[in-house]
């Protein structure tokens, strides 16, 4: 295998992951552990009843195979009736794992013919759909398109901002300012993002190792969540808003008004974009700061410019029919 | 000094959008720039002013240069008005 190919998403993996309460799985593996090396390829799963009852046409193999209580009854019919056929017909695909629910236990033999065929045999101590809610949920996660960017990503207000631009042009310290000012930083530097059901941006940092630190030129690395505590961080937020930071360059047009909306697109999905221009004297954090709280209002309904030009029309309107008024000569 | 007559000649008047345009032409030229309209004088750099005149359409507006590039600031300005900001002409 060449090494720079993604590392594929192995049983193990899943067993690893390190999730919070309502996310978490529970699993254990009881037997199999040869076959945890395994790789799961499609985020989706199977309950095997049909290929149970020797039906394996169009078998979703290459899923996790789920025995809930009725395949489990079912397995043990099948034992009661020393039939074994089946079992060894499934345990010849190459599926990724069998996972039971409700903790429940498969006989030996079933034990057996899994360790025979290396393939990890998972319990979980949660129900059924419960389970598939929360499997599906995190492999959506996992197998969700990513990238990764060059910037800061900050909570401002509750509104996820991206803050983007050229080396050296102060994204980290207006970050560190906006953290002083009371908001939440979720990753500097490198930002992983994930597109989570095809419309949300999720950010969050690329290595738990680097997580909330911080390079600051002249100080060098500093570490967050001690220097500001644990209010001060967040592990990962949506992106909503893209602050492009760069230096003032007196050709350039930059918006006035504020009524065309500029977008850009981050793995197929598009977010609003400011483009902020830096230059001594100017307040970047602040800046930020009033973009979050627009951007707040927007959502609400309430568009800053527009209302604004409304409002202006309608005066230079009456201004107008004053004006005809008096100009005739009639009256 | 330039000083030029023109009438505003979009349906819409002067709102946000044309009076972005004026202020962003204007800050290009290192003349002082004015806009008079029946004796209000503001500064063409700034977009609130621009708005503030009202300039309605059919109004009469005064531009006023003063500067080094006094003569091409009015002309730039003026041909704002004169192609009605890219708006519906009334």
């Amino acid at each position: 295998m060449i090494g720079n190919e993604p590392k594929a998403f192995s049983v193990l993996d899943l067993v690893d992951l390190d999730l919070k309460e309502q996310n978490a799985l529970s699993l254990k593996c009881i037997a199999g552990r040869a076959g945890l090396g395994r790789p799961i390829t499609v985020p989706d799963l199977n309950r095997p009843g049909l290929a149970l009852a020797g039906f394996y046409e169009s078998f979703a193999w290459n899923r996790l195979q789920v025995f809930g209580r009725g395949e489990c009854a079912y397995l043990v019919k099948l034992d009661a009736e020393g039939s074994h056929q089946s079992v060894e017909t499934l345990f010849s695909y190459q599926i990724p794992c069998c996972i039971f629910t409700n903790s429940l236990l498969p006989s030996e033999s079933f034990l057996a013919a899994a360790e025979a065929a290396g393939c990890a045999i998972l319990t979980t101590s949660l129900n059924s759909s419960e389970f598939s809610g929360r499997v599906i949920r995190v492999l959506s996660d996992i197998f969700a398109p990513k990238t990764t960017v060059h910037g800061v990503l900050v909570e401002v207000f509750g509104i996820g901002i991206l803050l983007v631009g050229d080396s050296g042009v102060g994204k980290s310290e207006t970050a560190l300012e906006l953290i002083e000012r009371g908001h939440r930083l979720v990753a500097d530097d490198v930002v992983e993002i994930r597109c989570v059901n095809g419309s949300i941006l999720m950010g969050q940092g690329a290595n738990k190792v680097i997580g909330h630190h911080m390079e600051i030129r002249g100080l060098g690395i500093i570490n967050i969540t001690h220097l500001f505590g644990v209010g001060a961080i967040r592990d990962k937020k949506q992106i909503q808003l893209v602050c492009q930071l760069e230096d003032w360059n007196p050709d350039k047009v930059y918006d006035r008004i504020g009524m065309d909306e500029l977008t850009t697109d981050i793995l197929d999905v598009k977010v609003p974009k400011l483009e902020i221009p830096v230059k001594p004297g100017r307040n970047i954090p602040i800046i930020v700061e009033t973009a979050a709280m627009n951007e707040r209002l927007k959502k609400m309904g309430y568009h800053s410019a527009k209302e604004f030009n409304q409002n202006i029309m309608r005066w230079l309107e009456s201004e107008n029919a004053r004006a005809l008024y008096f100009s005739r000569d009639d009256y | 000094m330039v000083e030029l007559e023109t009438t505003i000649k979009n349906r819409a008047g002067i709102h946000a959008r044309p009076s972005a345009m004026i202020a962003q032409t204007a800050v290009k030229f290192s003349s002082r720039i004015f806009l008079e309209k029946a004796g209000n004088r503001i500064n063409a750099k700034s977009i609130m002013g621009i708005i503030t005149l009202a300039a309605s359409f059919g109004s009469k507006i005064k531009i006023i240069a003063e500067g080094v590039d006094e003569q091409a600031a009015a002309t730039a300005i003026k041909s704002l008005f004169d192609a009605g900001f890219n708006e519906e002409l009334g």
